[in-house]
């Protein structure tokens, strides 16, 4: 029985949070923010020479070989530093599907390029209606010749505006509200018919709305089998709840950090504002909610490491917690705060931000309560 | 990362199991059916009930799990005390009797103790034969604990004691009392007590007991006039008393998560939605309600896990993080809000109470509702559980209450 970190994730995480410190400190974030491309090709560079965009892939294609559970360690000092640019996209949303499920020709094809960091990914997925669910898809890919022909909007679509290659989430057939039909295609993103408009958002994220008008991609671009899509889709969708889930929880454990320095340093009615009550217990219900947080997110984590067959329940119990965490501990990370906390130039509203952001991406609290009861035979 | 167990464990955990298979027969049985009349829980023969089960226990080993042979325990790990727990929490098995000695007396006995107090007193609250109470509160000092005002004055061998204790749960049939008293009233008041083990028969001794929310008295006051106690019975340094205090609370803090309990407690309230109505609608189906379980559910894995991290900074040997901490107020406050979910569910039927025709399940609820109230005062209210949390576990500066 052993439920903590081991060395080599200690030492992983430890390394993690140096490095962004140097290389990602707020200056680059609030500078990615208005930048047109909202990341640096430079740092993306030298994350990749540390191995961490191939960290969960195979040797054989470059990768490093490490384990999800590792990946959910890098990307709660990822969440905690704000890290712009396309990681999650790339690596768990399209990269590990196409390990887990692509063929042998598509792997050695696209994951070199992922883990060498050469290759931006973006999954194409949700649509006007902003629905996760099968139903939710209205996208079309119809077979004409050798070729399907793909037609249809994306919404919300993370880095569309920089990626090379999108994983597009259609339908092929079967009955619109049903998860049979549903096929997921690999689409060059410099195919002809593809237009992609760059949304503006509250956290400086780019999130784009991408249109496929008929775009033709040949018939070896699918991953999986062709009207058997969901059932990668669900794993992709648990991967990316878990993902979240450490993201937001390495988020919500900077901010209590900040809050307890802060009540430590700022000085009211002659005594550091942490002596009061009222403060410490707003910052012993943030501990709560930021302990569970790294709690449910490990166990989650190793859910996916273990293909563990509560992965799917793990997933959903762990975004609904970490959503509510973040946003819970970002606006009492503003209160604690005070009128300094408003302002633009502290860094706190770059966290009640993204806690706003990654509480909806994948499914609200209320969305994945609802999950878990459906899961719990409820 | 790693939730396997080793077959020393296992093979223990087998052994559990298959001693319950034998003797979770012979519980009476008002233990599992709550519509079968049984003995009120503060009566002389619910206090047998609990003795009888507890020898059963003891006499199988599974008392003391992980205290030393030496003083009449098993001399087994944390790990197999924890996989104890847990079989006996899914089984639903009663607790055994004097959990105050075993949980709070005996640990700080066994840490602070001289070696004949050791052995005096731990073998004989492994079998029960002593059984415990906690002398700690006061009228003057609840969350001001170390307000402490009964007076010890030396006389010789002996302290002179005299004050008034209070909340003292068991009072009426303890035989030892761990005591916290009042040395020097002119130093600051965390460092003049002393801690004592004070003989509950002694002349001078008082219990009185006290009618809790339930209607029951589990809990006394007692009066202490001109009591004798030895000083071979002090536990420590004089006037180092509040600091042992804390540490035996620190053992209560730090007990096991109480995880298999939350979801039995889930198990049921889902059990009882789905047989209730209301508005004309079936409970189970309103989404308001659905949303609740969910997030118990939820609630419960954060417990779990959280536990779990916890568990194994100690069985690596690590300095306890806030996690610790932050284990017993969640655990607390979760049990409180399944209460009242279980009580708003009955809906109207929710103010029936046991003995009540149309009370559902006999009124268990109702009765288990108003008694998980305690849990958020005792050991330490929800606010002073989050004041320890912001001081000890995340270091923020100490507030001037």
């Amino acid at each position: 029985m052993d439920f903590g970190l081991s060395e080599e994730q200690v030492m992983l995480k430890t390394s993690a949070r140096d490095f962004l410190e140097k290389e990602c400190p707020k200056k680059h974030v609030r500078q990615m923010m208005d930048d047109e491309k909202g990341y640096s090709p430079e740092l993306w560079k030298k994350m990749a020479d540390l191995g961490w965009q191939g960290l969960v892939f195979p040797e054989q294609y470059g990768g490093v070989g490490s384990s999800f559970l590792d990946l959910a360690v890098l990307l709660e000092e990822m969440g905690r530093a704000l890290v712009p640019g396309p990681f999650l996209s790339t690596i768990v949303h399209c990269g590990r599907p196409i390990d887990l499920f692509g063929t042998e020709e598509q792997k050695k094809a696209y994951l070199p390029g992922i883990a060498s960091g050469e290759s931006i990914f973006t999954l194409a997925y949700t649509e006007i209606n902003g629905g996760l669910g099968a139903k939710d898809i209205a996208t079309t890919a119809k077979l004409s010749g050798q070729d399907f022909i793909i037609d249809g909007t994306k919404m919300f679509i993370a880095d569309a505006h920089i990626a090379d290659y999108f994983l597009c989430v259609t339908r092929t057939g079967g009955h619109p509200d049903s998860e049979e039909g549903v096929s997921l295609f690999l689409v060059n993103a410099r195919s002809e018919g593809i237009e992609v408009k760059v949304l503006k958002t509250i956290t400086g994220e780019k999130l784009c709305e991408v249109v496929f008008k008929g775009v033709k991609v040949p018939r070896n671009a699918i991953l999986g089998e062709q009207g058997k899509g969901w059932r990668i889709m669900r794993r992709i969708l648990d991967e990316a709840e878990v993902a979240e889930s450490a993201w937001m929880s390495g988020g919500a454990r900077w901010v209590l950090e900040t809050c307890i320095d802060y009540a430590c340093k700022r000085i009211q009615f002659g005594v550091p504002i942490g002596s009061f009550q009222a403060i410490q217990h707003k910052c012993a219900n943030m501990a709560v909610e930021v302990e569970g947080a790294t709690s449910v997110t490990y166990y989650a984590a190793w859910a996916v490491a273990e293909n563990d067959p509560q992965l799917t329940l793990a997933a959903s119990t762990a975004k609904a917690w970490c959503s509510e965490a973040y946003k819970h501990a970002a606006i009492e990370g503003i209160q604690i705060h005070g009128g300094i906390g408003y302002t633009w130039d502290h860094d706190m509203h770059l966290y009640l931000k993204r806690a706003k952001s990654s509480e909806v991406a994948f499914g609200d609290a209320d969305y994945h309560r609802e999950r878990v009861a459906t899961l719990m035979n409820i | 990362m790693d939730f396997s167990y080793s077959p020393k464990e296992e093979a223990f955990r087998q052994e559990v199991k298959d001693w319950l298979a034998i003797h979770l027969k012979e519980l009476p049985k008002w233990w599992r059916n709550p519509e079968v009349p049984g003995p009120e829980i503060d009566s002389e023969e619910y206090h047998q009930f609990s003795l009888w089960w507890h020898k059963k226990l003891y006499d199988a080993g599974f008392v003391g799990i992980a205290w030393p042979k030496e003083y009449g325990g098993r001399g087994a790990t944390v790990l197999e005390q924890v996989v104890y727990n847990e079989e006996m929490a899914k089984a639903r098995a009663p607790g055994g009797a004097n959990g105050l000695g075993i949980g709070w007396a005996g640990p700080t006995i066994m840490a602070y103790g001289t070696e004949e107090q050791k052995k005096r007193f731990l073998p004989r609250i492994l079998s029960a034969e002593d059984h415990w109470c906690q002398g700690f509160s006061e009228p003057e000092a609840g969350s001001d604990l170390a307000n402490v005002q009964t007076r010890a004055v030396e006389d010789g061998d002996y302290y002179i004691v005299n004050g008034q204790k209070v909340w003292t749960t068991g009072g009426h049939y303890a035989d030892w009392a761990i005591l916290l008293v009042r040395t020097d009233p002119t130093a600051p008041k965390h460092k003049g007590l002393t801690y004592l083990l004070l003989d509950m028969h002694l002349p001078g001794v008082t219990v009185r007991p006290l009618r809790q929310i339930t209607g029951h008295a589990e809990f006394n006051e007692v009066f202490l006039d001109n009591v004798r106690i030895p000083k071979s019975l002090q536990i420590g340094e004089t006037n180092r008393g509040w600091y042992i205090a804390v540490g035996t609370l620190a053992f209560e803090r730090s007990a096991l998560a109480t995880t298999v309990q939350r979801e039995n407690t889930l198990k049921d309230i889902i059990a009882m939605a789905r047989k209730m109505e209301q508005y004309g609608r079936p409970v189970i189906d309103n989404p308001l309600i659905r949303q609740k379980l969910a997030q118990f559910y939820i609630d419960i894995s954060v417990l779990k896990y959280t536990g779990l991290r916890s568990l194994t900074g100690q069985l690596r040997g690590e300095r306890p993080g806030p996690e610790v901490l932050v284990v017993n107020l969640f655990g607390t406050e979760l049990n409180l809000r399944m209460e009242e979910l279980a009580m708003q569910l009955q809906g109207p039927y929710s103010r029936l109470m046991r003995g009540s025709k149309y009370a559902v399940e006999n009124g268990q609820w109702q009765f288990s509702f108003l008694g998980a109230r305690g849990t958020s005062i005792a050991s330490g209210t929800l606010e002073i559980k989050r004041n320890v949390i912001a001081e000890r576990g995340l270091g923020l500066p100490r507030a001037t209450r």
